[in-house]
């Protein structure tokens, strides 16, 4: 089976061009079209469904930095989507609890401008840990030494939780 | 999904929530942090001159069964040396608080926060 990349043609980095993934996908889809299967038999119209299922998978994974991200290790053989092993990174985790602490003391306030200046703060630091991830990735150091990048992409998915809880505060203050 | 009648007690009513000083030497701190489900786990260890553990204090950000798991663990290491905290294992959590299969990391993430304050106390310990 063609991996994800090479079902959509891409070469296989982190960078893409989102407008074209999403091209890309809308003519894949089209490709796998049942009424294009109408009349060519049972055999023919499975196939194009479960193209089609792995032509979607695909791009919700290309779609995620964050699933990107571990799609790649997996295609260097580390499997991060439902590991059970923990993170210790002291001084992340430790940064990790004050933004958390942070984020209950401005739920309990209720200030909009600090919420959404907490919001847009967290937001950068998470961009900036992706554009690492990026430039690694691009590089292919993430082949070299898998375990640092493996951490960093586990990072990411504190960075998107934080970033979540941030989205549900917000909604709560209901604006 | 249901939560087991011991989660929802340890849950409402967590038990040594809080923190201690970081930098006194007779503590020792462990942070873990769980990728699967962004969950952030401190727990603290007040350690005697003896080894022993007589207090212990958590402080974690997650689910239900995250906050039960470090709660109970800071009952259980009460007055056990760290050789006995350190054996605590996760599946007695897991099967003290009943967790579904889909929690079990929660539990992992409490056997690994003692390992990591033993190793915090160890490496504070003068050579």
């Amino acid at each position: 089976m063609n991996n994800y990349f090479q079902l959509f043609g891409l070469t296989e980095q982190f960078s893409l061009d989102q407008a074209a993934l999403m091209q890309t996908y809308r003519d894949l889809q089209k490709s796998v079209h049942p009424d294009h299967y109408a009349n060519q038999g049972q055999q023919a119209q499975r196939l194009a469904v479960q193209k089609s299922a792995q032509i979607n998978d695909a791009y919700q994974t290309l779609k995620s930095p964050l699933l990107r991200a571990q799609y790649m290790l997996l295609l260097v053989g580390v499997e991060l989507k439902g590991e059970q092993q923990t993170l210790r990174d002291p001084m992340f985790l430790m940064q990790q609890m004050e933004w958390r602490e942070e984020l209950d003391d401005l739920k309990r306030s209720q200030d909009i401008d600090k919420l959404e200046a907490f919001s847009d703060a967290i937001s950068a630091e998470r961009a900036a840990l992706n554009s690492n991830i990026a430039s690694a990735f691009d590089a292919g150091e993430h082949r070299q030494d898998v375990q640092t990048w493996a951490n960093e992409v586990r990072k990411l998915s504190f960075m998107d939780k934080l970033l979540t809880e941030i989205a549900q505060a917000e909604d709560a203050l209901d604006y | 999904m249901a939560y087991s009648e011991k989660v929802i007690d340890h849950y409402e009513n967590p038990r040594n929530v809080g923190s201690f000083d970081k930098n006194d030497p007779q503590v020792a701190t462990g942070m873990v942090g769980a990728p699967a489900c962004g969950d952030v786990m401190k727990l603290q260890l007040k350690i005697d001159d003896e080894g022993v553990i007589e207090d212990a204090k958590f402080k974690t950000y997650g689910c239900g069964s995250a906050i039960a798991s470090s709660s109970l663990v800071t009952e259980w290491v009460k007055g056990k040396t760290l050789d006995e905290a350190a054996a605590l294992k996760n599946t007695t959590i897991a099967e003290e608080l009943a967790l579904p299969p889909v929690k079990i990391h929660c539990s992992i993430l409490a056997e690994d926060a003692i390992k990591a304050a033993i190793e915090d106390y160890k490496s504070k310990q003068p050579a």
